[in-house]
C-alpha cells in the first residue's frame, strides 16, 4: 500500500510517497531533506504535532505558549484542556516552563510577560 | 538631526535597525505605534518562523523576541506608542505620542517599515446585509490570541492564504467550528503544509474555486451563500449553497501600507503596491528606503528580515556617503513573472533579484535578457504565486547592460 | 409628563429637538434603534441641494431653498463639517441641454441664486476630469456637502445640552390619547406627552395610524452607494449629478466632507422596510455609470458600500401637517430632506405654535456645540497643549483616519452617548477608513467595555443582537 503525505516540517511542503506493507514502512520518497523522511515515518506510525496556543496569566492577560516537543496528535485537545485551566504566574521569560511533562512534552512560554 | 529614522518596529524595522547599527550607524530611532516591538508577529503565535534565519522552527513571538532583544542589547533608541503622522521629501518625520505630543525629527535617512494591512470586507463587494460577525482574519487573530476573545462559534473563512488557514486551526483549537474555507482560485495561495496541519488535521473542507456571494442576517451574521466560480472567477448561479454561520473571516490579501510613501511622491509599483526600489531598497526619493511588507508582501518573515538587512546597510552607506551609484538598469517582466524587487539596479555589483509569478507553473526556466542576449537562465521544477524566487546576478553579468527583462519560459 | 415627544432621532427629529430645546419645554426624543441617526440619516447622498429639483410652490421647494440658506450657520454653530463646493448637473446631448434650461428656470422660480448653464469648455475649467461625453452642465454655486449623521448627532447633542432627553431602544408600538395628553408605549415602557411630533422616517405612516391618521403612506426606496478611498476624493471638487430623465434622477458622483468619493444612489422600490442589503447588480453597474459623468474613477478603491432607504410619500411632497390635535406629522422626508432639515425644524415649530403649543424662549439657551472634530481641527500648539493636559490625545487608535484615544473617550462621554461600535464610528471616524476597523476595532471594543463597564460579550456593532464577541476564551 502507498500513502501520500504533505510534509509539514518546513514551508517547502514536499509531497511524500510512503510505501507501506502492513504497518511496516518499506520506503519514503519525494522528500528534499532527512526531516521529510522522519516526518513520513512518524506520520505513518505515531503522528505528532507541536501545539501552539495561549495561556491565561494571573493578571488576566494572555501569554503565548508551545509544547517544547511535538505531542501525540490525538492528545492535542486533551493538552488544550489542561493548558486552558492553568493560570501562569508572572513574570514570564521566553522559554519558561509553565507546565512540565504534558503528554511527554513541556509547555513553554514563547513571549515575555512582565509583572 | 538624527541619522536614521525607522518607521515601524516589526520584523522589518528591527532587522533594518540592527543592520544599520552593525554597519556603523549608531544614531538610530525606531518609531513603533504599538506598546512593544514585534509588529504583527506578536499575534502570530503559531510556529514555522525562522527556519532560514535561525535554522530552527520558532513561533512568531519568539522570532520577534530575538530581534527585540538584540535591538535592546545594542541600545538602539525606540519610541513606542508613537504614530508617524507625516514625512516630507526633505526627510522630516512628524509623529505623535502621549509623552511628547506632536513632534518632528529631522533625519538623514528614513527606512519605511510600516508593514501591510488586510483587504477589508468593503473592498470585496460582497452583496447582502451588513450584520456583525464579519472580520478580517488578522483582526480575529488579534482578538483571539492577544485579547483572549472568540469572535464567533460557527465560522466560514474566505481566502486560503496562510492567515486564513492558520486562523481555521486557531479558531478550532479555541472551540469554534470552522465549516469551510473558500478559495476563489483553483489553488490555495497558502503553504501546502498549512493545508495539511491546519485544515486536514481537523477535517475542515477547502472549497477551491468558491467564493462568498451573499451575506445574511440583519443583526448578527446568520449565514453566507457560497458559489462555485467559473474560469473567469464569476459565480455560477446553479451552484449557490447556503451555509449557516455566525462569523465570516476574510483572508483576501494584504496591501502594503504606503500612505506615508505616497505623501512624499515616491514612485509606487501598481503590481506590488509598494515603492519602486533599487538594489539597496532605496525608493525614488533619495535617502528614503523601504523594506518588508510595506515594499511587497512576503510569504516568509525570514525574507523580510533579509530584505531589511539590505535596506539597513543601504541606508548606512547613504548616510556615510559611500554608496557609488552610477548605473540605471531598469528591470521589466513578462507578466507571468508579476514583478521583481528591486525594479532598478543603480550600481554594478552582485545583486539578488527577487520575483513572484502569477500562476503555478512546472518545469520552467527563469530567463534574464539584456535585449535579445540571454544573461542568465535558471531552471525550476515548480514555481507558485505563494513562493518568492531569487535570482543572483553577478557584477560581471551587469557589464554593459542597459536594461533587463525577466521572462518565464515553459519547457515543451 | 413631557411637553413634546419627538418620535425618531434622525436628522429631522434631531433638528426639531434642537429648535424646541431653545424654549422652555420638557422634551423627549424617542428612537427605536440603539443610537441616533440610524435610518436614512446614516445612508444618503450627504448633499445640501441648491433647490432647483423640486416643483415650484411645493413644500419641498420652499424648505429646500430656505434650508440650504440656513445650513452654513447651523453647521458652524454645531461644529459640523460643511463644504460649499457647488454642484453641477451634467448633460450629454441637446435634449439634456433643454432639460437643464428648464431646471434653471425652475430653480430661479424657487429662489435659487447664481444658476448658470456651462458649455463643455467652461466645465473643463472647473472640473478637468469630467466625463468624455459631457456636453453641457447646470452650475449651482449654492450646492454643498455635509456629513448628515454628524449633523444629527450634533443637533441632538445640542438639544440635550439644553435639557432634552433621549431614549434609545424605545420603539413606539401604541399611542393612546387621554384628551389632555398622549401615552406612548413600547413593550413594557411608557411615557406621556402633551404633544407628539412624528419623525419616524419610513415608519412614519405606521405611527400616524396609531393616532388615527391614515391619509398617507410611506414606502421605502432602496438607494445603494459605493464609497471610495480618500485617494479618490480629489478627482472632482463639485457634486456631479446627471440630467434627470424618464429613467430617473441618475447616479451622482461627489466628494464627501471627509475627502472620500461617493457614488450612488440607485433607486429601487421595495416593500421591506428592513432591507438594507446591497446587490450584485449594483456592484456590476455602478462604476460604469459613474464613469459616464466622471472620468478616471478607479476600480479597486472601494472601501465600503451600503444601502439606505428613502421615505417616499404617497403625496409627492413632504407631509408636514397636524391631522389630529396636539400631533404633527413630519413625514415622507425624502430628498431634499437633509438640505431642508433646518427649515423643516423652523416650520414645524411654527406649526406647533399654531396648534396651541406655547413657545417661550429660554433665557440663555445653548445654541452652539463644540465640534466633534475639535482635536483634529486644532493647531499644532493647541494639540500639544491638549496632549499635555490629557495624554490620551497623543495615542492614535485608528491609524487610517488618525483618530486618538482621547477623541474616542470624548465621544463615549458626550451626549448623545454611543454604546456600540458603529456609534463610535459615526462620531469619530474610527473604523471608517480604508481598513474598515481591521486594526482598531479590538481597541474600540476595549474602550467601550471599560468606559461603559460592560463585558466584551455585551458590546454590539449597532445594538440588538449585533454582538461582536461570542465568548472569552479559556472559559
Amino acid at each position: 500500500m502507498n500513502r501520500t503525505l504533505t510534509c509539514i516540517a518546513c514551508p517547502l511542503g514536499c509531497t511524500l510517497s510512503v510505501e507501506l506493507e502492513g504497518k511496516d514502512i518499506i520506503s519514503v520518497s519525494g522528500n528534499t531533506c532527512p526531516r521529510g523522511k522522519e516526518y513520513a515515518i512518524s506520520e505513518c506510525t505515531h503522528p505528532v504535532r507541536t501545539l501552539t496556543t495561549t495561556m491565561r496569566c494571573e493578571n488576566g492577560e494572555l501569554v503565548s505558549v508551545k509544547t517544547s516537543k511535538p505531542i501525540p496528535k490525538e492528545r492535542v485537545f486533551d493538552a488544550l484542556a489542561v493548558i486552558n485551566k492553568t493560570v501562569a504566574r508572572l513574570p514570564i521569560a521566553v522559554g519558561d516552563v509553565l507546565i512540565s511533562d504534558l503528554f511527554g512534552s513541556d509547555v513553554v512560554a514563547t513571549m515575555e510577560k512582565r509583572k | 538631526m538624527t541619522d536614521l529614522v525607522i518607521i515601524g518596529g516589526g520584523p522589518a524595522g528591527m532587522s533594518a535597525a540592527i543592520s544599520a547599527y552593525e554597519n556603523g550607524i549608531k544614531d538610530i530611532v525606531i518609531l513603533e505605534r504599538d506598546d512593544e516591538l514585534g509588529g504583527i508577529l506578536r499575534q502570530c503565535i503559531h510556529n514555522g518562523f525562522g527556519l532560514h534565519k535561525f535554522k530552527e522552527e520558532l513561533t512568531g513571538p519568539e522570532y520577534a523576541h530575538r530581534y527585540a532583544k538584540k535591538v535592546r542589547d545594542l541600545g538602539i533608541n525606540v519610541k513606542l506608542n508613537t504614530m508617524v503622522l507625516d514625512i516630507t521629501k526633505d526627510k522630516r518625520v512628524i509623529a505623535t505620542n502621549s509623552q511628547e505630543g506632536v513632534f518632528e525629527i529631522q533625519a538623514r535617512a528614513i527606512i519605511l517599515a510600516m508593514g501591510c494591512r488586510e483587504r477589508a470586507k468593503g473592498a470585496l463587494n460582497i452583496a447582502g446585509s451588513r450584520p456583525s460577525g464579519i472580520y478580517s482574519a488578522g483582526t480575529a487573530q488579534k482578538l483571539v490570541n492577544v485579547k483572549g476573545y472568540l469572535p464567533g462559534k460557527e465560522i466560514v473563512i474566505l481566502g486560503s492564504g496562510d492567515i486564513g488557514l492558520i486562523m481555521a486551526r486557531r479558531m478550532t483549537l479555541e472551540g469554534a467550528c470552522v465549516k469551510a474555507v473558500c478559495e476563489l482560485m483553483p489553488y490555495s495561495s497558502g503553504l501546502a503544509r498549512n493545508i495539511e496541519q491546519c485544515l486536514n488535521d481537523f477535517n475542515i473542507p477547502l472549497r477551491l474555486s468558491h467564493t462568498v456571494v451573499e451575506l445574511h442576517g440583519r443583526e448578527r451574521l446568520e449565514g453566507v451563500t457560497i458559489a462555485r466560480v467559473d474560469e473567469n472567477r464569476r459565480p455560477i448561479k446553479e451552484s449557490y449553497e447556503f451555509i449557516p454561520c455566525d462569523t465570516l473571516l476574510l483572508s483576501c490579501g494584504l496591501i502594503p501600507e504606503n500612505e506615508l510613501t505616497k505623501g512624499i511622491g515616491a514612485e509606487l509599483s501598481s503590481v506590488t503596491n509598494g515603492s519602486v526600489v533599487d538594489q539597496n531598497r532605496e525608493t525614488t526619493v533619495s535617502g528614503v528606503f523601504s523594506c518588508g511588507n510595506v515594499l511587497h508582501v512576503h510569504d516568509l518573515v525570514d525574507y523580510v528580515s533579509e530584505e531589511a538587512e539590505i535596506a539597513g546597510k543601504g541606508a548606512s552607506e547613504y548616510i556615510k556617503g559611500i554608496n557609488k551609484k552610477g548605473a540605471s538598469i531598469g528591470i521589466t517582466v513578462d507578466g507571468k513573472i508579476r514583478y521583481t524587487v528591486p525594479q532598478i539596479i543603480t550600481e554594478k555589483k552582485d545583486v539578488t533579484v527577487y520575483l513572484r509569478v502569477n500562476n503555478v507553473y512546472k518545469n520552467v526556466k527563469i530567463n534574464v535578457y539584456d535585449k535579445d542576449r540571454l544573461v542568465l537562465s535558471k531552471k525550476k521544477l515548480k514555481v507558485a504565486p505563494a513562493e518568492m524566487e531569487a535570482v543572483k546576478l553577478s557584477a560581471s553579468m551587469l557589464e554593459g547592460v542597459e536594461s533587463l527583462k525577466f521572462v518565464l519560459e515553459e519547457e515543451k | 409628563m413631557y411637553d413634546v415627544v419627538i418620535i425618531g432621532a434622525g436628522v429631522v427629529g434631531g433638528m426639531i429637538a434642537r429648535e424646541l430645546s431653545f424654549y422652555n419645554l420638557k422634551i423627549c426624543l424617542l428612537e427605536k434603534e440603539n443610537d441616533v441617526a440610524m435610518g436614512a440619516t446614516k445612508a444618503n447622498s450627504a448633499i445640501v441641494h441648491a433647490g432647483f429639483d423640486a416643483k415650484v410652490g411645493s413644500l419641498k421647494a420652499k424648505l429646500n431653498v430656505r434650508g440650504s440658506q440656513m445650513m452654513p450657520q447651523v453647521a458652524k454653530d454645531l461644529g459640523v463639517k460643511y463644504i460649499n463646493n457647488g454642484s453641477l448637473v451634467v448633460g450629454f446631448n441637446e435634449e439634456d441641454e433643454k432639460t437643464l434650461e428648464s431646471l434653471k428656470e425652475r430653480g430661479e422660480a424657487n429662489g435659487v441664486e447664481g444658476l448658470k448653464i456651462l458649455n463643455r469648455e467652461e466645465i473643463l475649467k472647473i472640473e478637468p476630469n469630467i466625463g468624455k461625453g459631457v456636453t453641457c452642465g447646470l452650475y449651482a454655486p449654492s450646492g454643498a456637502i455635509i456629513c448628515p449623521y454628524d449633523l444629527a448627532v450634533s443637533a441632538i447633542g445640542n438639544a440635550m445640552d439644553n435639557g432634552a432627553e433621549l431614549r434609545c431602544n424605545f420603539e413606539v408600538t401604541q399611542i393612546k390619547d387621554l384628551g389632555s395628553h398622549y401615552i406612548l408605549r413600547s413593550q413594557d415602557k411608557e411615557i406621556s406627552a402633551r404633544y407628539i411630533v412624528n419623525c419616524a422616517g419610513i415608519y412614519s405612516d405606521k405611527i400616524a395610524k396609531m393616532v388615527g391618521d391614515d391619509t398617507f403612506c410611506v414606502h421605502p426606496r432602496r438607494g445603494e452607494y459605493l464609497l471610495l478611498d480618500k485617494e479618490c476624493g480629489d478627482i472632482i471638487s463639485h457634486t456631479i449629478f446627471v440630467t434627470p430623465s424618464k429613467m430617473g434622477k441618475g447616479i451622482l458622483v461627489s466628494p464627501t466632507v471627509d475627502g472620500n468619493l461617493l457614488l450612488g444612489p440607485t433607486a429601487v422600490d421595495t416593500e421591506d422596510k428592513g432591507d438594507k442589503s446591497t446587490t450584485v447588480e449594483f456592484f456590476e453597474s455602478i462604476l460604469d455609470i459613474g464613469r459616464k459623468s466622471v472620468d478616471s474613477i478607479p476600480a479597486n478603491k472601494t472601501i465600503t458600500s451600503f444601502c439606505g432607504l428613502r421615505s417616499v410619500g404617497s403625496t409627492g411632497d413632504f407631509i408636514i401637517n397636524s391631522p389630529v390635535k396636539r400631533y404633527v406629522n413630519v413625514a415622507a422626508i425624502e430628498s431634499p430632506g437633509l438640505s431642508s432639515a433646518p427649515a423643516i425644524a423652523e416650520y414645524t415649530c411654527q406649526l406647533l405654535t399654531s396648534i396651541g403649543l406655547s413657545l417661550v424662549k429660554k433665557e440663555n439657551p445653548i445654541t452652539k456645540r463644540k465640534s466633534m472634530h475639535h482635536f483634529r481641527e486644532a493647531t499644532l500648539e493647541e494639540k500639544n497643549q491638549m496632549i499635555r493636559e490629557n495624554p490620551s490625545y497623543g495615542k492614535i487608535i485608528c491609524r487610517c483616519e488618525g483618530v486618538t484615544e482621547g477623541e474616542i473617550l470624548d465621544a463615549i462621554r458626550r451626549n448623545p452617548r454611543p454604546t456600540d461600535l458603529d456609534g463610535i464610528k459615526r462620531r469619530t471616524r474610527a473604523q471608517m477608513g480604508r481598513c474598515q476597523g481591521g486594526f482598531c476595532s479590538p481597541y474600540v471594543i476595549e474602550l467601550l467595555s471599560r468606559e461603559l463597564n460592560i463585558p466584551y460579550e455585551k458590546i454590539t456593532k449597532f445594538g440588538g443582537e449585533s454582538y461582536v464577541i461570542a465568548k472569552e476564551t479559556k472559559k
